[in-house]
């Protein structure tokens, strides 16, 4: 995923200028890093000198004059390639929490370990209720829904490895000490 | 059945106060034990959630805190009262009056319509027909099914049914509802709305709830989450009303008041 392709899917639901898609790429993606104006601008750029987008007009309202751009067919056609990519899964290998528990384990003992774990679940389980909090708000919409069931659902993961976790300890607890 | 009871608890009793506590609850399934020492307080209002693998021991504990099973040793306190040490009938009357119950499916009575699946525990309290009827179509449109009123649950989807026995168990306005995996045999999106509908209904109300279930995804539409593993609370998550309050392993008996 590029900058360019964020943008191109934003342009792809009307002409907008650069301050524009920043604004709309903040709305729509809340959880993600917001965009700066510089890289907004620079991604313009690039996407006109590949034809993926043309300045279609000029806007001149009290500030300064605002380019709106357009997407080209050839822009469009460049998405549409990109969506119909599959994202490779997220690289689960590097992620901390398995490091961290792993080594509690490895360099504590059982209870220090459980311990870690139960508060890590408690953690989990806390922003997992501000993600539902916000999806079952009769006022959320569409875009935060989405985004709160992505969460969620990335929380769950984490939440039954944490149980699978809890439960062998236990059992290996039970062994040495019935 | 005539005018709910008063309260016992005045509205200016603090949020904490506890509707329904058990303390130190044992129990075995001959000879296998299921709860190890269990202690909980259910403040009013507020929505726990019990989780725990299967086989952990959380719906022996909702079974004994709705009165279902008798504890081996411990107690089950609800409005001034030792329930676990009341007999049979007593228990019984509770929970039709005061309690409602939500299992995960075969619930309602698949001769009758919904209304009249709602409507029949105000029926077995004595309420007259036409105004169990009344009620019971208010409580369906609470949970968004008064289009499914007149159909049979076999005509219904499962979303549609799960909500109309959840409508039947808040038909008696009760003061605790204990939801056992009210959501397990239901799709994602269904269960979502299912569980939307409870949880709002139950705090208009200012209904308590316990709700069992193995899935972390359930469990945050509560307030608090207990953690049962291996017949013992595993850990206590912080809750919006009482943080702090780490689950006591085996309190003394004598700790009553």
């Amino acid at each position: 995923m590029t900058t360019g392709h964020v943008l191109m899917g934003l342009l792809a639901q009307g002409d907008r200028h650069g301050y524009d898609l920043k604004r709309a790429h903040d709305d729509q993606f809340p959880r993600a890093r917001p965009l700066a104006f510089g890289q907004v601008y620079a991604t313009l750029e690039r996407l006109e000198k590949r034809g993926h987008a043309v300045p279609a007009q000029v806007e001149r309202v009290d500030g300064p004059d605002r380019v709106v751009y357009h997407l080209t067919d050839e822009g469009r056609e460049e998405l549409h390639r990109w969506l119909d990519e599959i994202e490779p899964p997220s690289p689960f290998e590097s992620n901390p929490l398995a490091i961290k528990a792993t080594l509690a384990l490895l360099v504590a003992d059982t209870s220090t370990a459980r311990s870690f774990l139960q508060r890590q679940r408690a953690s989990h389980l806390d922003a997992m209720r501000r993600h539902t909090a916000v999806k079952t708000d009769p006022a959320a919409s569409l875009t935060e829904i989405l985004a709160a069931d992505h969460a969620i659902a990335h929380l769950d993961a984490d939440l039954r490895w944490l149980d699978t976790a809890l439960e062998r300890i236990t059992a290996l607890a039970k062994e040495i000490r019935p | 059945m005539t005018v709910p009871a008063p309260r016992s608890v005045p509205a200016t009793a603090p949020p904490d106060g506890a509707v329904l506590e058990a303390r130190s609850l044992v129990y075995s399934y001959g000879g296998t034990p299921a709860l190890r020492g269990v202690s909980v307080r259910l403040s009013r209002s507020e929505i726990l959630a019990v989780t725990g693998p299967s086989g952990s021991g959380k719906s022996t504990l909702m079974l004994c805190l709705a009165g279902l099973l008798v504890p081996d040793a411990g107690e089950v306190r609800f409005d001034g009262r030792t329930v676990s040490a009341e007999p049979d009938a007593a228990r019984t009357r509770l929970r039709r009056t005061r309690f409602g119950v939500l299992f995960q499916f075969g619930q309602l009575v698949p001769e009758l319509t919904a209304i009249e699946n709602v409507a029949i525990p105000l029926l077995l309290g004595g309420v007259k027909r036409s105004a169990a009827n009344t009620a019971a179509t208010n409580w369906l449109e609470r949970f968004g099914v008064a289009d499914v009123a007149r159909s049979r649950p076999p005509e219904m989807s499962g979303g549609q049914a799960q909500r109309v026995a959840a409508a039947r168990a808040m038909v008696t306005e009760p003061e605790v509802l204990f939801a056992d995996e009210p959501t397990g045999a239901l799709d994602a999106l269904s269960g979502e709305q299912v569980l939307t509908q409870m949880v709002r209904v139950a705090r208009e109300a200012g209904t308590s709830v316990v709700l069992i279930t193995h899935d972390a995804k359930v469990a945050a539409y509560g307030d608090r989450e207990l953690v049962v593993r291996d017949g013992m609370l595993d850990g206590e998550v912080s809750s919006r009303w009482a943080p702090n309050v780490r689950p006591r392993r085996s309190p003394p008996c004598s700790a009553w008041p």
